[in-house]
């Protein structure tokens, strides 16, 4: 890893290192009767850490210039093992959080395993250190293929990708230490957000730079994706973490908004990360591995155009159908509600796009668990959009809003959506980047596309039966006129669904568990393949038969 | 066709867009017509509902909608109806006493369904979904009423709560007898197997002599709250020792750490949390509740 950085990008390195570590000793200082005194020593020793691991191989033998004619994929190497981490713990604590909700107790008493603590720990771990580390990998993947153009230098994208991480580790950390902001999915205190600006403006320029130095007249789909995926996730992260220490030297803040606004900002943010962290950006995935894997043409360049503008211009005025009648006025509402039933078409139209695409393939999703995790993405992406819209609507979210629909309605996108183009993904990427010739064990794909099917299944399920029978308990009269039941009769009704929900859940677990070993295998395998097709920015003759760009 | 055109798809004879990135390629098919129509459709539906209901800003105002609908107006006027259509047997309940309303076998139904909901969202929390309580929380189904069981003590008990903010609160304190230094540790285990032998007649492995010893400790300093004959008072709140029914635990040990530590519970003055009405239906509910004498 770090022999193949150039003796001036070690020393880089080591300075960025060091002026990190200095920041967290910073922390220390200023935050020595605070938690925020705690993040600074896991900042200071993370960069510690680093600039052993650099400073040990800095008199290594400086690489060869021959690097340069390859792609630059050791972060997406890194990241993807990361990613892998992330989804086990993030899944772990899910379900954990899913059996403390069938039983309470689940708690040894102590603060930080309360629901409240560990619920974001989930959230963020699943969202951010999962989705985000795959998302970071593949894009640097991607943008250097569909660019022709390794990127720009060797520093850089480790920044974003360790830099990244640190913000995963300073969240959960906090959440567990009690460092909260009750933003939901933007829980990190001020200066965690802070750091996260720093990685991501750091990203969206690295994805710029390599860009700019594309070989290809076009830019590929995805790479629209993944752009509109970095540059609208900082606009929302800074705009809705707006916030004022109370002083420098504490981890506690106070937004910039109140009242309504503060709903409104943050159902903006909350829903547009929906959009474009978890939806743009997996599309963009989507839009690379289904067809590279399928072997197939996109079914339509021109559907491509129409979803993308369709999506970016749509998802934008989305968010205030998460505060149907509250006290936001209802002219918001309105206009929430209506921009959420258009944006079913262009969603649409990319989920036709993609499943279109498989015409001509569908040979390979029957025997492929790989392809099938991507069909099986795509569909669920047209179902949870489909749904999304239909929940957005006024007289049906009077029966859904605060139910456990909405929680089913999360995870048939997160796990049926975003979780399976992922796995679909990385099982696609793992051989091209490692040059295996397979992974490890594709009959361990196929048990996990089947345990993560069932495991979605079975928690849509549940969640949809016990949010409808608690959204009806909710609003049933008696002959009387008043309520027939209390909330704790709720609870009682919803038991039962909440053990379905956490069975489901543990299988979904086991499938990412088996995904972790399959990667970790697959990476252990001994010898190399050939190179994947158009994996070498130039045009060189790897030998007959393989397929290269032509201009 | 004579000659295969080079970026034809042979699958689905459409031209690709001539663009490659590292072997992904794709077709220039056109947009399906029903997609334009759907995207037409959904924005006209969108230019009605924006006609009819409250829609677009315009500076300090917003476009109210032709139907004139406002979610506040019917949220009043829907509180409003309902009001109007309870108030035929609210206004009962509000007026009538306590005995006239038990006798009244349909205002009685509507008590036991109302209560059953404003019980499960208030006070389950602690005295359990089934109103038995539980370690800490009285038991409120038995006839052991600790500041009195008629209707009109229940409802005074819910209105200011005990050791509560509430200015005429129940205050009721049990000391702590022995981490105190009022008794002896001999002494407190002395009187904790004689109020033990009070619910527990029939226990043999209780030494009579010992019991006799409790009962002057007894004497000496319990009488002026629970009585001389251990039965409660509930003017203070004081809990009758001699029945099967126990806040913190009957068994021996629990109640020689009551007599060395001491008690004080808490609960909350309802009055300001909950009409009227409802701490009245609260009141006959628990009342009708209530597991008849035995």
């Amino acid at each position: 890893m770090i022999a193949q950085l150039t003796l001036i990008e070690r020393q880089h390195a080591i300075m960025i290192s060091a002026a990190i570590a200095l920041l967290g000793g910073l922390m220390i200082l200023a935050g020595r009767d605070d938690l925020m005194g705690v993040h600074g020593a896991l900042i200071s020793a993370a960069s510690i850490i680093m600039i052993f691991r650099i400073g040990g191989s800095y008199y290594a033998p400086p690489p060869s210039e021959d690097r340069l004619r390859h792609y630059y994929d050791d972060p997406s190497k890194v990241g993807i093992v990361l990613s892998m981490m992330w989804v086990v713990v993030g899944l772990a604590v899910g379900d954990w959080v899913a059996w403390q909700l069938v039983n309470p107790d689940l708690t040894f008493g102590a603060g930080w395993s309360s629901f409240g603590r560990l619920r974001p720990v989930h959230t963020t771990s699943v969202i951010f250190g999962f989705g985000g580390n795959a998302l970071i990998a593949t894009s640097f993947y991607v943008l250097q293929r569909t660019s022709r153009a390794r990127l720009p230098d060797q520093v850089t994208p480790w920044f974003v990708l360790f830099g990244y991480n640190l913000f995963c580790l300073l969240a959960v950390t906090g959440y567990m230490m009690g460092i909260t902001q009750s933003k939901e999915y933007a829980e990190p205190e001020w200066y965690t957000d802070l750091w996260l600006v720093v990685v991501w403006v750091t990203y969206f320029i690295l994805y710029l730079r390599t860009l700019a130095r594309r070989k290809e007249p076009h830019i590929y789909v995805s790479n629209w994706y993944y752009m509109a995926f970095i540059l609208v996730v900082a606009m929302l992260h800074i705009v809705n973490n707006l916030a004022v220490p109370v002083s420098i030297g504490h981890a506690k803040s106070y937004s910039a908004f109140s009242g309504v606004q503060d709903a409104m900002t943050q159902w903006w943010y909350g829903h547009n990360a929906v959009a474009f962290f978890l939806t743009a950006g997996f599309l963009g995935m989507m839009y690379y591995f289904l067809p590279m894997r399928a072997g197939r043409p996109i079914y339509s360049y021109r559907m491509s155009i129409i979803s993308f503008w369709g999506i970016t211009f749509f998802y934008m005025w989305a968010g205030s159908h998460h505060l149907h009648f509250t006290a936001l006025p209802q002219w918001v509402q309105t206009l929430g509600m209506t921009f959420s039933l258009m944006l079913l078409i262009p969603s649409w139209a990319s989920a036709g796009n993609v499943l279109l695409t498989l015409n001509g393939a569908w040979d390979k999703v029957r025997d492929d668990a790989t392809l099938r995790f991507m069909m099986v993405a795509g569909v669920f992406y047209g179902l949870t959009t489909f749904e999304g819209s239909f929940m957005a609507i006024r007289s049906v979210n009077s029966l859904s809003h605060y139910t456990d629909w909405t929680i089913g309605h999360v995870h048939a996108g997160a796990l049926g959506w975003v979780a399976m183009i992922t796995f679909g993904s990385i099982y696609a990427c793992v051989p091209w980047l490692w040059k295996r010739e397979r992974m490890y064990s594709p009959k361990l794909i196929e048990a996990h596309f089947w345990l993560a099917l069932a495991g979605t299944v079975i928690y849509v399920f549940a969640m949809w039966n016990s949010g409808i029978v608690q959204g009806l308990m909710w609003r049933t009269y008696n002959e009387s006129g008043t309520l027939a039941y209390s909330f704790v009769d709720t609870l009682v009704a919803m038991h039962p669904y909440y053990i379905a929900r956490a069975v489901g859940g543990l299988l979904f677990l086991i499938g990412g568990c088996l995904g972790a070993y399959n990667v970790w295998k697959t990476i252990k395998l001994p010898g190399t393949a050939a190179e994947h097709a158009g994996d070498l920015p130039q045009h060189v003759v790897l030998g007959a038969g393989i397929p290269q760009a032509a201009e | 066709m004579a000659v295969e055109h080079p970026d034809r798809d042979a699958y689905t004879g459409y031209l690709t867009t001539g663009h490659e990135w590292s072997g992904l390629k794709e077709l220039n098919t056109p947009v399906p017509r029903v997609l334009y129509f759907f995207l037409t459709l959904a924005f006209l539906f969108s230019v009605g509902y924006w006609v009819l209901m409250p829609a677009w800003p315009l500076g300090v105002t917003y476009t109210k909608g032709l139907l004139g609908i406002d979610q506040r107006k019917l949220v009043a006027a829907s509180l409003q109806d309902a009001a109007l259509e309870r108030s035929v047997w609210t206004k009962r309940i509000e007026t009538e006493d306590f005995a006239a309303i038990q006798s009244d076998a349909r205002l009685m139904t509507i008590v036991r369904e109302t209560g059953h909901t404003l019980f499960g969202n208030n006070c389950a929390a602690c005295h359990g979904a089934d109103a038995r309580g539980g370690p800490g929380f009285p038991n409120l189904t038995t006839n052991s009423w600790l500041w009195g069981g008629k209707p009109e003590d229940v409802f005074n008990t819910i209105r200011v709560g005990v050791n509560s903010a509430h200015p005429d609160t129940h205050v009721s304190q049990m000391p702590a007898f022995g981490r105190d230094q009022m008794l002896p540790r001999q002494d407190v285990i002395k009187v904790a197997r004689f109020i033990y032998s009070l619910s527990h007649p029939r226990a043999d492995d209780v030494d009579p002599a010992a019991i006799a010893a409790g009962k002057a400790i007894f004497a000496a300093n319990c009488v002026a709250c629970h009585g001389a004959d251990a039965k409660g008072n509930p003017e203070l709140g004081a809990p009758n020792l001699t029945d099967r029914f126990w806040i913190y635990g009957g068994d021996f040990d629990t109640i020689d750490t009551t007599v060395w530590g001491g008690r004080q519970g808490h609960m909350p003055t309802w009055e300001s949390r909950l009409s009227q009405l409802d701490r009245k239906i609260l009141t006959l509910y628990l009342v009708d509740k209530r597991i008849p004498p035995e």
